[in-house]
């Protein structure tokens, strides 16, 4: 591989993840000064930065690491919440094969934003495939690693009280959930998981509502798609 | 939560990642059919999970006491009518959070 490749690769690739900068320098300081100020050291936002890069998970991770210790719940959350990544798998199958020693990092830094360029970008005549995508997928994770860095070194020297900043994992998941019901054709899914959720809190109490809460909505969906022979769920 | 603790939940939390990530490629190396149930959650699943995510945000709101989660309604009222109106994720974030913040320490 040339460097002027290499270097062809890099220009076609960051214009692409530019709206990509802007959200994940803010949503990444936000995270880490959410971290700090809940009493997290700066080394947990910026190793999860790093070895997670899962945006949504990382906000969890942060109440996890604060309350009590209990592996099976860390582990099941983690993977409710990313069990998205299972599916842009299955979408990169093809177009991940063939490309090497990338192949590796591509898979580890697939989080939403970068599966979502690489799968849909229009790459330009003569740049290199494989070089376009592990730019757009390194190019997405210094954001988040540099937001995240910010946040959770400035996070000790903000000085205006920061109570309620919590509310900013609230509001992304509760935009996240409205994008998603504006898109859907059926509300079944969105309305179970809101109200299985909310009826476990009520009956089973803080600290154990999510771990009956996961497998009673996975076995309500597969109950469901059962019924419908696996047909329906498309985005309108 | 001891600082050894912390770390092996740093850990697996890292690793059930990498499990979601790399599992498809590791299940599926030729151009296997990937079986329809498995399809049919990929399509459904992350909508109840938002669903689930938001709940688990607002699982230490209290109606009976405090503040009777008067300051979370409002906040995420403002977050959704922000969003129906300009659609920027980043605005609507923000803006929630600013009025939340402004709720709980001014007013709540």
């Amino acid at each position: 591989m040339t460097q002027n490749k290499t270097i062809a690769a890099l220009k076609a690739a960051f214009p692409k993840t530019v709206p990509i900068l802007a959200g994940f320098l803010f949503l990444g300081m936000t995270y880490g000064i959410y971290a700090r100020v809940s009493g997290l050291s700066p080394w947990f936002p910026i190793a999860m930065s790093v070895l997670v890069f899962a945006g949504s998970m990382e906000f969890v991770a942060v109440e996890l690491l604060l309350g009590a210790f209990h592996p099976l719940l860390a582990l099941g959350m983690t993977l409710m919440i990313n069990a998205r990544h299972l599916f842009y798998g299955l979408s990169m199958l093809d177009k991940y094969r063939g490309t090497g020693w990338r192949k590796l990092y591509l898979i580890f830094g697939m989080c939403d934003e970068s599966f979502s360029v690489n799968c849909s970008a229009v790459i330009p005549e003569g740049i290199d495939r494989h070089h376009f995508m592990f730019f757009v997928t390194l190019l997405n994770q210094c954001y988040w690693i540099t937001g995240a860095t910010l946040g959770a070194l400035l996070g000790s020297l903000v000085t205006f009280s920061t109570e309620g900043i919590d509310f900013v994992m609230t509001a992304m998941f509760a935009v996240i959930f409205l994008e998603g019901w504006l898109k859907e054709s059926s509300h079944t899914s969105s309305l179970l998981g809101l109200g299985v959720t909310l009826l476990c809190r009520v009956l089973f109490g803080v600290d154990a509502f999510l771990l009956v809460a996961m497998p009673v909505i996975l076995i309500l969906l597969l109950l469901r798609g059962y019924r419908d022979n696996w047909q329906g769920g498309e985005a309108v | 939560m001891t600082l050894t603790q912390q770390i092996v939940t740093v850990a697996i939390i890292a690793l059930g990642t990498m499990l979601t990530r790399f599992l498809p490629f590791l299940l599926f190396p030729a151009n296997k059919q990937t079986p329809r149930p498995i399809q049919y959650l990929g399509r459904v699943l992350p909508a109840a999970v938002f669903g689930l995510l938001v709940i688990y945000c607002l699982k230490n709101v209290s109606l009976l006491g405090g503040s009777h989660g008067l300051p979370e309604l409002i906040a995420i009222a403002a977050v959704v009518s922000l969003h129906l109106w300009k659609r920027q994720m980043l605005l609507s974030v923000a803006g929630g959070t600013v009025l939340y913040m402004v709720l709980v320490q001014l007013i709540f």
